[in-house]
């Protein structure tokens, strides 16, 4: 069944990445297998439990809904590119802090949707919230503390902005 | 039944006193949570090695069916392919999986891949070996099975009746176990009773689907002829004899490693025959197998809860005191015991619930069914045992006129009762439980929802209040068993743990358990520092499981909420040991009488001359590296392991024992309102009250609050398994199974109340499973609702469609359903 190989180039967490790959290949396959952004996790076939979801593009996209041929010449985001210089994003600190978290296993996808919400609605309600991270199934949290800890960031991003 | 005599409380009493209560009860940032948000777990799927090969496999589209020819020469042929097994290579290669029930069911041949006949949909009727996961499941779709389906049995109590199709032939009934339990006085009770409430009740079909999946990654070492085998099971302990059986290879051989886990609440402890596969096959190719199970074959093949069917009569006085109940129930198992029938014994945990009920009768049926094979998920057997007392308490207030908060107000076990034996043996622990009532009631406005509840209802609006009661009852006791096949050799309830100061000073810990998000890095941290009086950043905790240094026992594992009564006690103990050590080395190098040390803020200073004084990182060093500074004699190293052993025993001839080690304690106080369009309910207000004893870090108490009331109200409103009558699972991915968004799930008031176990040295309870007893609040708030329609509720499931039948049916007259 193998398929002709295309070549393709990404940007991964700010990095040019070029790899050969077959057209079925999906997005999250080559993140995961081939780049080694073992970060993005699987955790569903039908696109519902939103563990894989990633930055593309400044869009939170399934990155298992995604070819990785459609991915060409795209700039994407994975939880592994939200540190900088060793810091931790003001969401991942809010997720500790906040224990919004148990296994794990839902953390990344849950924390690009919160990215991507607050990068366009830095102060979102409650309902927002739950409507951003409603493609994100956790089944440890009962959502509880994620949404706490959303909420927790916002107001420390946006007040550190307005300071 | 009354409070237990003393010289079982004196047996099961814990020395606490190696305890400073410096680091217990903060909400100290969890330490497995730093490398979680950074997306650096270690998942199995995350585990890649050199020469690393693919498995996936062929399930069976039939529930039933007699397996008339495989072929697959198709798929052996093609590029990339590896290895193509049928049940008949799989049975060359391994005897069948060992039965852990009584005659005949014990019979059953059991394979990890079907051999002659398939008895679930889903079940693997071939596995495929190839170079990439693509090329794999490429090569399951050409392999062709000629199937000839057989008449299917997917109802329990039908099972049982004569000409029922047989799941396993070789048993020759559909029979797994029954067993008839009778506790106190039944009979007398019931004629003695002014009233008899009688109710019959359905717990569904549901799954805990972890949002990892099952995976396993299986490396045979041919050169150490070594299998190492990294897994995200529960308990892996508790299967090493399948394993080892299965492999044909010794324990010092077999090396079963968990990392992070993705989520488990139960799923995760049948996982093993994906590990026989894997390791079998890593053993003829001589490479790394992965495995990493799909979302659909995760929710129809890999582990659901069992159902349970019960028929409950309770003898009752007239001022609402519940003398005793008489059950006969019906759990089905579905296909194989790869772990059931367990929970025909599990629930009596808490056979009589949170009441001083006298006595009980059960008549408890296990059954075969062409269902997926069952195991204990969150809240394992208890939680719907539980759910049959709380509704029919309900039935019977009701009948009486009686509130459902004050029949349980007055039915509960007192504070002066504690530790109370039940009639079936059992031990509850501590607790107040009359006044987590009270508070409960109060924090959640309970009195004040009834009068605005009369109000919205003559408005027209659908309102209910639920209020129940519950336990999670932990740290099991294994001789249960024994209660089904009195031959099983598996009895106690153990953990293990290691301690060890480093020649740096520094703490590193191994337990026993294989967490899947509990914490227990954290609690096992804070319970150390706490004995040790050293900082939780000193303390590093190995992650998961490894057979090759963990310290365990055929317990170990973690399931059963048993890591905070058992596997913190192993912590403590090992800890308090080490302690012991350091003081007495203190005592020669500062020349200070052994009883003057006082081991304090990571240093070890002479009680009577505060000048004398050690940091502990200097007796470390001197313990390992300058060993003739020690006592002449004295081991050096500071090493500790230990072993807790709660004292417990088997069961009586009456099946009378204590079966678990703590009792935590609940109430949930609901209030929904119904929308009579749609008939779906909305959950208006939520609180919980938890009592489960010493909290060692609040964080991830509430944590497994909100969990197990995510799961409950789940369970209640919107996961439940349709199979047809052909036995085909009609919602096996998340389209259709509808695991709840952040939209469902509604924000919940948690409090608490601590009142410290005395049969653990930390005094915290197990918690975590929550005993269901969200699902027996939400049920209780939607049947309350429905009430003044003369509607009720058979099962632990209300979805729309059953609402709207009641809604439309209260037109017509009473109705139930």
């Amino acid at each position: 069944m193998s398929q002709e190989l295309r070549h393709i180039r990404v940007k991964v967490n700010g990095q040019w990445y070029e790899a050969d790959v077959e057209p079925r290949m999906l997005l999250v396959d080559l993140l995961r297998d081939v780049l080694g952004f073992t970060g993005v996790h699987i955790g569903c076939d039908t696109g519902h439990c939103g563990a894989c979801t990633v930055i593309m593009d400044g869009r939170s996209v399934k990155s298992c809904m995604v070819l990785a041929v459609q991915a060409d010449g795209s700039e994407i985001m994975t939880v592994e590119g939200m540190e900088k210089d060793g810091q931790l994003h003001p969401l991942q600190e809010a997720f500790w802090e906040n224990h919004a978290l148990q296994c794990g296993y839902c953390t990344p996808g849950q924390l690009m949707s919160a990215y991507f919400l607050l990068s366009r609605n830095p102060n979102p309600s409650e309902e927002e919230i739950r409507k951003a991270i409603e493609g994100n199934l956790c089944r440890c949290t009962g959502y509880v503390n994620i949404v706490k800890a959303i909420k927790a960031a916002a107001l420390k991003m946006s007040s550190s902005k307005a300071g | 039944m009354s409070k237990a005599p003393p010289e079982i409380i004196s047996l099961y009493k814990q020395d606490s006193s190696a305890l400073t209560l410096k680091w217990l009860g903060k909400p100290l940032k969890p330490k497995e949570d730093y490398r979680l948000v950074r997306g650096r777990g270690t998942f199995v799927d995350d585990i890649q090695l050199p020469r690393m090969t693919y498995m996936a496999f062929l399930r069976s589209p039939y529930s039933h069916a007699r397996i008339k020819r495989i072929d697959v020469s198709r798929a052996k042929s093609m590029p990339g392919v590896l290895l193509v097994w049928t049940g008949d290579d799989i049975k060359k290669r391994m005897r069948p999986l060992p039965q852990a029930t009584p005659p005949p069911a014990r019979n059953a041949i059991d394979y990890p891949l079907a051999v002659d006949k398939v008895r679930f949909q889903g079940e693997p009727v071939a596995m495929v070996v190839a170079e990439s996961r693509y090329i794999a499941e490429d090569a399951v779709n050409q392999i062709d099975v000629d199937y000839e389906p057989l008449p299917a049995v997917v109802d329990a109590e039908r099972a049982l009746e004569p000409g029922a199709p047989l799941v396993h032939e070789e048993v020759g009934t559909n029979l797994i176990a029954h067993v008839h339990y009778k506790w106190g006085d039944v009979d007398y009770y019931f004629q003695h009773a002014d009233l008899v409430v009688e109710a019959k009740f359905h717990y569904h079909r549901f799954t805990g689907a972890p949002l990892e999946t099952n995976a396993v990654v299986a490396d045979y070492d041919e050169r150490a002829d070594v299998m190492t085998i990294y897994c995200n099971n529960q308990a892996p302990m508790e299967w090493l004899p399948q394993l080892s059986a299965g492999l044909n290879m010794p324990y010092p051989k077999l090396r079963v490693v968990t990392r992070d886990i993705g989520g488990g609440f139960g799923t995760k402890l049948i996982n093993y025959v994906y590990m026989i596969l894997a390791a079998l096959a890593s053993k003829e190719l001589k490479r790394p197998v992965k495995y990493m199970e799909t979302r659909t074959e995760n929710l129809q093949a890999a582990a659901h809860n069992a159902e349970r069917t019960c028929t409950v009569s309770a003898a009752v006085r007239k001022d609402g005191t519940v003398l005793a109940l008489r059950m006969r129930c019906v759990d089905d198992d579905g296909a194989y015991s790869r772990h059931e029938p367990a929970g025909m014994t599990v629930w009596a945990q808490v056979s009589t619930g949170m009441y001083k009920i006298r006595a009980l009768e059960n008549d408890y049926y296990a059954v075969f069914t062409n269902k997926c094979p069952s195991t204990s998920i969150r809240g394992f057997s208890r939680a719907p045992h539980l759910f049959m007392i709380e509704r029919i308490m309900d039935r019977i207030a009701r009948k009486l006129g009686m509130d459902p908060a004050e029949i349980r107000m007055k039915n509960l076990v007192g504070p002066e009762e504690m530790p109370y034996m039940t009639p079936s043996g059992g031990i509850y622990d501590s607790g107040n439980w009359p006044e987590g009532l009270r508070r409960a009631l109060e924090a959640a406005d309970y009195w004040g929802w009834r009068k605005r509840q009369e109000e919205l209802r003559r408005q027209g609006r659908i309102i209910g209040v639920g209020v129940v009661v519950g336990s999670d009852s932990a740290g099991p006791n294994m001789a249960q068993v024994k209660m089904y096949n009195p031959g099983l050799p598996y009895t106690g309830g153990t953990e293990g743990a290691l301690v060890q100061m480093t020649p740096d000073g520094k703490v590193r810990v191994i337990l026993g358990s294989s967490p899947q998000g509990m914490g227990h890095e954290t609690t096992a941290a804070q319970v150390v520092a706490d004995v040790l009086d050293v900082s939780y950043d000193d303390i590093y905790v190995q992650t998961g499981f490894d057979s090759f240094s963990s310290v365990y026992t055929m317990h170990s594992g973690t399931y059963g909420s048993r890591f905070a009564p058992i596997g913190l006690s192993a912590v403590y103990l090992a800890a308090a040991r080490l302690k012991e050590k350091l003081a007495k080395m203190a005592a020669y190098l500062l020349k200070c009488p052994e009883g003057d040390v006082v081991i304090e803020n990571g240093a070890a200073r002479c009680a009577k001359d505060p000048q004398r004084s050690m940091e502990l990182r200097r007796i470390a060093r001197i313990a390992y590296g300058n060993v003739n500074e020690l006592p002449p004699g004295m081991e050096p190293g500071l090493y500790s392991l230990a072993i807790f052993r709660p004292p417990f025993q088997n069961p009586d001839e009456n099946r009378r024992a204590n079966l678990a080690l703590t009792y935590s304690y609940n109430v949930h106080v609901v209030v929904v309102e119904i929308d009579p369009e749609t008939g779906m309910p909305k959950i208006l207000s939520y609180t919980a009250l938890e009592d489960s004893g010493r909290i060692v870090n609040p964080l991830i108490v509430d944590g497994q609050v909100h969990g197990a009331i995510a799961h409950g109200v789940a369970e209640a409103l919107y996961e439940k398994y349709h199979y047809d009558e052909d036995g085909n699972l009609l919602n096996p991915t998340f389209v259709d199974y509808l695991a709840p968004t952040a939209l469902e799930i509604p924000d919940m008031k948690v409090i608490h109340m601590e009142t410290p176990s005395p049969f653990t040295p930390t005094g915290a309870k197990g918690m975590g499973e929550g005993g269901g007893t969200a699902v027996q609040a939400v049920i209780s708030a939607v049947e309350d609702a429905l009430a003044p329609l003369g509607g009720e509720l058979g099962e632990s499931h209300a979805d729309p469609e059953t609402i709207l039948r009641i809604l439309k049916g209260a037109a017509r007259g009473k109705s139930e359903v």
